[in-house]
């Protein structure tokens, strides 16, 4: 379990101090996915990067399964972070290794024999899908492969968790989802617990049991994913999960009023809402945008409807509210 | 007065009939003896240079070697005074060290003295600009894996920067042999020597043109070598440079 108490973070410069982290505390249980998502700057990486001491927190405290990280020196916070292994957003191979020895590195560390470490490092290899890429350079391997080939480095010493700063940023959509795959089938495969930075909302949605907003260095928000996706509450939650109707939204905010219906679970996709609202209550609504996403099994939607006054506002909030499964809410403006 | 160009000199069949004689006793015994003061002495220009440099670069305060602040501006300081003081000088100034290192200020291995003191601070620095090269983030991912500050400096940080520490070699080689030619002038062995003493003592003007050629030579030829192995080591490439991949890809692997 790794507990962040009233954490803090500021950097001082010449030119002022500059707080990235607010009085952060979260909790991440054994075993789960545990997400941390929010806009470029939010302060995500500065966060996991105070997981393991890599950046000292100016505040607060950090525990993993009970022991105060920040309190390790030496040896003992070295023996730490061997149990907390990371991945990169840019991989962070060494260039002038091949994949067997990038992945044999954390073992030659830790004073694994050569012989023993090359073949735990081949098994790895293979595990990730790469053990025929054993002797080649980084150099030639395309972005996905190099991300496998670091995750196989990170499993090297049997770590326990698993801290990984935007793995799939720098990766085309179908190959970001390979590696969100294979993340999510160790995880269940060994039981590891992780920690997965991102700002893209497909990612956390794709893999996560639970997931924290992060804004402007505070926590905006925090819970399951199914919550968290389909009912968020904050701003900057909001912001991240209807990016899209936030857009639309703020060009139209000037005429009528805006709504925003969102559905859970497959029965409210069965009703034809717009054409009972059209038919039934004589509301002509507009769709502004409309999405669809699978979030584990289950299907979410959500749509953006503009209506032409008050009047039909309220109704049509009151005739969506008494449909199951289907959430409905004026907004104003963005978000 | 001397003059290289004197045309009862260069242009005389009798002087170089000499000066082949003078080539074919002496060249073989100078170029063995050039070279091997050069590689001695940058050998040990290295055994000192490298830490020193590794340490320049890793002795930031945010380093993984932090230094004291007034240890590092003393060890710029002394580098770059040493950098300074232009050879010639600096090989009249070393001569007590050598009596005292290799107990004597004449001679081949007298001279690997003043050549070693002479370069080690330029392999500092060189070295310490191949360290900073390196990506900051591979120390960083080094760090997340519990690596000591050791095992960063020889696991990562080394290997690393190979191919930029060859080319670097290679400068330092170059450099050496240049001053090497200067030391013939106070007693050391060598093509610089003959240099000296044919052509500038005897006005055999062949004789010094011949060594200058063949300095030249080596000097291209430790450059081109040093390229060459620098690239044939930089795993960075997509296309392996030379070597057995090579020939394997054109044999339409
Ligand atoms: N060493 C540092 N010194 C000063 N400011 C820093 C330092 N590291 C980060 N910051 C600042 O902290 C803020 C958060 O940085 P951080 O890298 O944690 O953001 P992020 O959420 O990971 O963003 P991204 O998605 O772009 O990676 C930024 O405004 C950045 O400028
Ligand atoms: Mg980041």
């Amino acid at each position: 379990m790794i507990e962040i108490r009233n954490l803090s973070k500021t950097f001082s410069s010449e030119n002022g101090e500059t707080e990235v982290l607010k009085n952060i505390s979260l909790t991440v249980r054994d075993g789960e996915i545990y997400g941390i998502i929010g806009a470029s700057g939010a302060g995500k990486s500065t966060l996991v990067r105070c997981l393991n001491m890599l950046e000292r927190p100016t505040a607060g405290a950090v525990f993993i399964d009970g022991e105060d990280v920040g309190a390790l020196r030496g040896a003992a916070l070295r023996l730490a972070r061997k149990k907390a292994a990371m991945i990169f957003q840019d991989f962070n191979l060494l260039m002038q290794r091949t994949c067997l020895k990038n992945v044999c590195l954390p073992l030659e560390l830790s004073g694994v024999g050569r012989a023993e470490a090359k073949k735990r490092a081949a098994e790895l290899l293979d595990r990730v899908g790469l053990a025929d890429k054993a002797d080649a350079y980084p150099a030639r391997l395309s972005g996905g492969q190099r991300q496998r080939v670091a995750i196989a480095r990170a499993l090297a010493c049997d770590p326990k968790i698993l801290l990984c700063d935007e793995p799939t940023s720098a990766l085309d959509p179908q190959t970001a989802k390979a590696i969100l795959k294979l993340i999510r089938d160790i995880n269940r495969s060994t039981g590891i617990t992780v920690v997965m930075i991102t700002h893209q909302m497909s990612a956390a949605e794709e893999i996560c049991d639970r997931v924290a907003i992060l804004d402007g260095g505070a926590v905006a928000e925090e819970g399951s994913v199914d919550e968290v996706f389909s009912r968020p509450r904050s701003a900057a939650a909001k912001k991240l999960v209807f990016p899209e109707l936030s857009e639309s939204g703020g060009e139209s905010g000037t005429k009528g009023s805006l709504i925003r219906a969102v559905f859970h679970g497959a029965s409210a996709t069965d009703s034809p809402l717009i054409a009972t609202l059209a038919m039934e209550k004589h509301i002509a609504v507009s769709i502004l945008s409309a999405s669809v996403r699978n979030i584990g099994d289950k299907v979410y939607g959500n749509m953006l409807l503009s209506v032409p006054d008050r009047e039909s506002a309220e109704e049509t909030l009151r005739y969506l509210r008494s449909v199951p499964d289907v959430s409905a809410e004026e907004v104003t403006d963005n978000v | 007065m001397f003059n290289l160009l004197a045309p009862g000199n260069l242009f005389s069949a009798e002087a170089w009939a000499d000066a082949w004689e003078i080539v074919l006793s002496e060249f073989p015994a100078a170029i063995w003896d050039t070279l091997w003061v050069t590689f001695l002495s940058t050998l040990f220009a290295f055994v000192i240079g490298l830490p020193l440099g590794i340490l320049l670069a890793c002795g930031d305060r945010d380093g993984i070697i932090p230094l004291p602040r007034w240890l590092k501006a003393l060890l710029g300081f002394l580098i770059n005074i040493l950098r300074s003081v232009p050879f010639t000088i600096l090989m009249i100034v070393v001569l007590p060290l050598s009596r005292a290192i290799v107990g004597t200020t004449v001679g081949t291995t007298a001279s690997v003295v003043p050549l070693v003191v002479a370069a080690f601070p330029f392999v500092a620095r060189v070295v310490e600009s191949s360290v900073r090269e390196v990506n900051p983030n591979l120390v960083e991912a080094a760090e997340s894996m519990g690596a000591t500050p050791f095992q960063i400096v020889v696991k990562v940080l080394i290997p690393e920067s190979v191919p930029s520490l060859i080319s670097n070699v290679a400068l330092t080689l170059t450099n050496v042999l240049g001053y090497t030619a200067m030391s013939g002038a106070i007693g050391g062995d060598g093509l610089g020597r003959i240099a000296y003493n044919y052509g500038y003592i005897r006005y055999q003007s062949p004789v010094l043109l011949l060594s200058v050629l063949l300095l030249i030579l080596l000097v291209q030829v430790i450059q081109s070598l040093g390229s060459f192995l620098s690239a044939r080591f930089d795993r960075r490439l997509k296309r392996p440079v030379g070597g057995r991949r090579k020939k394997r890809a054109a044999a339409g692997e």
